[in-house]
């Protein structure tokens, strides 16, 4: 490596190195003031917790005064489920608009790019009367149905590309094999499409998991709030536990830090998989 | 296995023609090669065979048994292609056995299979290893290898070696050849490669925007071409054709002339004087001190020199270019006269139609 090229490599690490800290700043604030006291929080908000601040008063408390882990039981259900519901449902939608030709295909792969267009919470007041008539508001089933709408239509999108991409020779030669389409399916297309499947994954669960919105809306009880809904219970109007805000959202970042990491194995044992040729 | 018959079988897209009444019988455990330019509708018809594209009229029938209307699992075909389109994600044995399962072959079955065409294709060592850690050669023998578990009536090739490099091609066309010597099996082979077609054919069908050509054995193809088609496609470099006309016809012989060589005497023939005719020669038929009726003369303009041969590119008197190929180790020299000769039976005439005249004489 000659001067230059280190100098340039410095500085792209540099810019890079800012930048990281720039988006991971504000989380390891909150994570570091998680574990202090109440008066160090406010006195001294940058600082590392040390022996005399560290304080373990707010993870105690949200665990002992709210339904912390039925909320995350209830995020995770929710975010699980419909990953898996958006995952299986599209790529069974993009397999069909891609491979077989069908009256309306192009008509139903546009009505779906509608959805990629037009945000889902334009229809709030909607889907409420809609859950409402059917009997589906206050439950995780609601909100499992509205996030499988949501991500659909990206899903889909995604995962066509995609699957345009395998050579069809691949589906003609199972098909002279003698294997059945939903074999071929989930056989062949499926183990392929790992890379894509990682990626509409996380693109899927991050919205849903965060998603204040549609809890805050069609859930009324205890027992079917969302972690994020949870955590609003300490936001007062006048007086905010940060303690506990803290501690719940820091816990809250863990299931989505290790669904990304467990993903990304993944995503890098597709992308090194070969796929043809 | 077992015969191919196809009866009248046409393609359609919209309005476009990609097959037209075409008729083709196989027997049992024939080689047949198709080949053609590309767009021929070779691909077409081997796909169709294989079923998985339909037809838009006309009959297939494989092992006498109507196969119109049955998926390719169903028809006892398999297919080689030419991406090799082996499964990525799972190993040479699982490549070759994950059909099986479909098809009802019994586990012993399978590895008895597995075994047999492992030791064929000498696979043995590689039975564990993905597609990605094979080389094309390798790549291309699973793929073959996948399609002899089957135990097809007919084997479909489309253009198998056409991603080889070229000294692998010719060791994987003999190990073909060889293949098909021990299975005795049917195969139907497309390639546009004309030395694939020649060496392996048991017969060549020559295609042409969508109509069959030629069916014949190679040599046939090659000796007594039936249309000009044909005869510009069959030969590397391609036949020289000379525009002539019928000057007379006298005592049930014709005499040709034309404005790119001397004279030529032709046999009784149903050709009337002043009838257009094309008159073709293969570059390696002209001679500088052979024998025969034919004669074209020019001037030498550019010598490509092979080693066994050389291809010397002629411009005749009416200005246009023809090739002849000469052996030895006197090469002409660019710039240099030439008069070349060919003997009657290397003298191929095409009426008007582009239909072949002249009968291959035994002289």
């Amino acid at each position: 490596m000659t001067v230059d090229q280190r100098a340039r490599s410095l500085g792209v690490h540099l810019v890079l190195i800012a930048y990281s800290l720039l988006a991971v700043g504000p989380i390891l604030l909150v994570v570091m003031n998680s574990f202090k006291a109440r008066s160090a929080i406010f006195g001294a908000p940058l600082a590392l917790p040390d022996a005399s601040t560290f304080s373990l008063i707010g993870y105690q408390k949200v665990l002992r005064a709210s339904n912390i882990l039925t909320y995350f039981s209830n995020s995770l259900i929710v975010t699980l489920v419909s990953m898996a519901l958006v995952l299986l449902f599209g790529a069974m939608a993009a397999w069909a608009l891609t491979e077989y030709r069908f009256r309306g295909s192009t008509a139903l792969a546009l009505f779906l790019s509608i959805g990629i267009m037009v945000p889902i919470r334009l229809g709030s007041v909607e889907i409420l009367n809609m859950m409402r008539s059917a009997n589906l508001n206050d439950t995780l089933t609601g909100l499992i149905l509205i996030y499988v709408a949501q991500g659909l239509p990206m899903s889909i999108f995604i995962l066509s590309e995609f699957i345009q991409q395998i050579p069809s020779d691949l589906r003609d030669a199972a098909r002279c094999d003698g294997v059945p389409e939903t074999r071929i399916f989930l056989e062949i297309v499926a183990p392929l499409l790992r890379p894509a499947i990682a990626t509409v994954a996380v693109f899927t669960v991050v919205p849903i998991w965060n998603d204040l919105w549609f809890p805050l809306i069609l859930t009324s009880s205890d027992s079917t709030h969302t972690v994020t809904l949870g955590v609003q219970q300490f936001l007062g109007q006048y007086i905010t536990d940060w303690n506990s805000v803290l501690a719940a959202l820091s816990m809250a970042i863990l299931p989505v830090v290790a669904i990304y990491v467990i993903l990304s194995r993944q995503l890098i044992a597709g992308l090194t998989s070969g796929a043809v040729k | 296995m077992a015969n191919l018959r196809i009866e009248n079988l046409n393609k359609r897209y919209g309005t476009l023609a990609v097959l037209s009444d075409v008729n083709l019988t196989i027997e049992d455990g024939e080689f047949v090669v198709l080949v053609g330019p590309s767009g021929c509708g070779k691909s077409t018809l081997l796909r169709m065979i294989a079923g998985l594209d339909g037809a838009s009229g006309g009959d297939i029938h494989i092992a006498d048994k109507l196969v119109n209307t049955f998926p390719p699992a169903k028809r006892g075909i398999a297919m080689v292609f030419q991406s090799y389109a082996l499964y990525p994600h799972m190993n040479v044995r699982k490549n070759m056995t994950f059909g099986l399962k479909f098809t009802g072959v019994p586990p012993a079955e399978r590895e008895r299979r597995v075994t047999e065409a492992a030791r064929m294709l000498r696979l043995e060592e590689l039975l564990h290893r993905h597609p990605r850690d094979l080389s094309g050669g390798q790549r291309q023998r699973v793929a073959i290898g996948r399609a002899i578990v089957r135990e097809p009536a007919v084997f479909l090739f489309d253009e198998p070696l056409s991603n080889l490099d070229a000294a692998l091609r010719v060791s994987t066309r003999v190990e073909i050849a060889n293949l098909h010597r021990m299975l005795k099996a049917t195969i139907v082979y497309v390639t546009h490669d004309q030395v694939e077609a020649m060496t392996l054919a048991d017969r060549i069908v020559v295609m042409n925007k969508g109509r069959i050509e030629q069916v014949g054995k190679p040599l046939d193809l090659y000796y007594a071409p039936a249309n000009l088609f044909v005869a510009g496609f069959v030969g590397s470099p391609a036949m020289n054709f000379f525009a002539a006309k019928v000057e007379s016809v006298e005592g049930g012989g014709a005499r040709v002339v034309g404005p790119g060589f001397c004279s030529l005497d032709l046999p009784a023939t149903s050709l009337k004087v002043g009838d257009p005719v094309t008159v073709g020669v293969r570059p390696e038929h002209l001679g500088r001190e052979a024998e025969g009726p034919f004669a074209a003369e020019g001037v030498v303009e550019h010598v490509e020199r092979l080693g066994e041969s050389s291809f010397a590119y002629v411009r005749r008197p009416d200005d246009r270019l023809f090739v002849a190929e000469v052996r030895g180790r006197l090469t002409p020299m660019p710039g240099e006269r030439t008069r070349l000769i060919a003997a009657a039976r290397d003298v191929h005439v095409f009426d008007a139609s582009g239909r072949r005249v002249s009968a291959h004489t035994s002289s």
